[in-house]
């Protein structure tokens, strides 16, 4: 085997063996599925509690579905699982260590906030293609319930939430990935990956989170495009996890300073998943999950259907703890790009 | 509202303490905010019904033969109990969305706080679910309460050791 460098650039990784996206699963709740993208998901939950007594009971029931369907749809066995890289939002990643105990497979589990979905792929493909690993499920989740309880208020309380506040979306994304198999025709291909910085402007206000993770999401951005000498046409599309209709404003207006106009390409998950206007989300979709079964119920179906064959995924995450916040800590942000495309 | 920054000053500001300022003040500017006359007529407008509410129950309850202190202390009673029943049909919420500081500032939006939070720890137990967290957004409210009529009722004392 060669020792041609795998890296790229001062942030990037290019694989040599490509690894391969071999399964994919989206659990959504009922908001979601009564979304713009509901047709997308797999599967819809019209229980909050996901049959479980509590919200973190709920996520991790959430998880271990969209671990099973992930497999499934990938045709394998947990024991044909060499690794699972995954986390949630919940102190100490409960949803996360309670949901897939029962799976027994052995587990890197890791916190990028919003931003996991991009860890986690990124993590596993380089599992993959160092040849630690045949397959490896990355996957995450958040739910809304249990995001309100951590990090605002009670649901019952009655406040009103500012214009720039986001919606967490309840909802779980797996991915199986792992070795390109021999007739890869159609299949959806990692390319690379960028990771980010954690990047702070200074920004307190946690209700306004696009504001804090756009400096986070045009750094990795533009990162991706300078370590692999790319313009913005490249891809077909640049997706970002949950900058909601504030923060994607501010993206453009720092790529544009630094000489990139992505406007054409871009598409922000937060965006998608809500009808702001007759769901009454204010800014958008947030957490885990809504970058994740945005990828893995809509631009991997865009993808496969060859309407998309170059996608930046760049999932961002806000860097906040209840704990922070009071102590007066800004809100910093990080985001992961992952390049996906199609094969043949 | 702050003077309008450009991206161009931001990204070029070395010091990282001022670019954060002006990268606030930009932030300030593009983000959209509530309307502060439609917040103000509504909670105009849901903060005087509930006020005029309880003046109603006040009056009911003096006409049912209840003498003033305790016809007060009745109507405190059942608009408490009215919050925490429409907190629990999840309707509270609903109406604050609207009424804002209408809805926090009389009495229900106390009891709705308490109940809330009740009702959302109950599944980490009776001691340390709800007894614990309880007062997790009405404690301020209770000690600061307490302890500013401790300090007015200081000075009233001192005052009255002269006059």
């Amino acid at each position: 085997m060669s020792e041609q460098s795998k890296m790229a650039g001062r942030q990037s990784v290019i694989f040599q063996n490509p690894p391969c996206i071999l399964g994919r699963s989206s659990v959504a709740g009922q908001k979601e599925g009564n979304g713009p993208l509901g047709s997308f998901f797999d599967y819809i939950e019209e229980d909050p509690y996901f049959g479980a007594d509590t919200w973190e009971e709920a996520e991790s029931n959430m998880q271990r579905k969209a671990a099973e369907l992930a497999l499934k749809n990938a045709d394998c066995k947990p024991q044909d699982i060499r690794y699972l890289v995954a986390g949630d939002l919940l102190g100490q990643l409960i949803a996360t260590s309670f949901g897939i105990m029962e799976l027994k497979i052995p587990m890197f589990g890791i916190y990028g906030a919003c931003s996991t979905m991009g860890e986690a792929m990124s993590l596993a493909s380089m599992l993959v293609d160092g040849g630690f690993a045949n397959r490896v499920l990355a996957l995450t989740s958040s739910h809304f319930c249990g995001a309100e309880k951590q990090f605002r208020f009670p649901l019952q309380y009655g406040n009103q939430r500012p214009l720039a506040a986001t919606w967490t979306v309840t909802g779980s994304g797996a991915v199986v990935i792992g070795k390109k198999p021999d007739n890869s025709e159609g299949s959806v291909l990692i390319k690379g990956v960028t990771t980010g910085k954690i990047v702070d402007f200074g920004v307190k206000d946690s209700m306004n989170m696009g504001a804090c993770m756009a400096p986070a999401a045009a750094d990795v951005i533009y990162r991706n495009l300078r370590d692999f000498d790319r313009s913005p046409s490249y891809y077909d599309k640049i997706i970002t996890g949950d900058l909601g209709y504030i923060g994607q404003n501010i993206l453009f207006d720092i790529l544009k300073e630094k000489g990139y106009d992505i406007s054409e390409q871009h598409m922000d998950c937060g965006i998608e998943i809500f009808n702001d206007e007759t769901q009454d989300t204010h800014s958008g979709g947030s957490g885990c999950g809504c970058s994740a079964i945005t990828l893995t119920g809509y631009i991997l179906e865009k993808m496969y259907q060859k309407e998309w064959n170059r996608v930046l995924f760049v999932p961002t995450g806000a860097l906040l703890s209840p704990v922070s916040f009071n102590e007066g800590d800004s809100v910093p942000g990080i985001a992961h790009a992952v390049i996906l495309e199609t094969e043949g | 509202m702050a003077e309008k920054v450009t991206m161009q000053e931001i990204l070029s500001e070395e010091d990282p303490k001022k670019r954060n300022e002006k990268y606030n003040n930009y932030v300030d500017n593009v983000t959209p905010k509530h309307s502060w006359f439609v917040n103000l007529f509504w909670a105009f407008v849901i903060g005087g019904a509930i006020c005029t509410l309880g003046q109603a129950l006040i009056n009911l309850y003096r006409y049912l033969g209840a003498g003033k202190e305790d016809a007060i202390l009745y109507q405190i009673i059942t608009l408490v109990a009215l919050s925490v029943i429409f907190t629990g049909l999840n309707l509270y919420p609903k109406l604050a969305k609207a009424g804002g500081a209408g809805t926090v500032v009389p009495i229900t939006g106390f009891a709705n706080s308490v109940a809330a939070t009740a009702i959302e720890f109950q599944q980490e137990g009776q001691v340390f679910g709800i007894g614990c967290k309880i007062f997790t957004i009405a404690g301020p409210v209770i000690l600061y309460g307490i302890f500013s009529s401790w300090i007015v009722g200081f000075i009233y004392w001192i005052y009255t050791l002269y006059v």
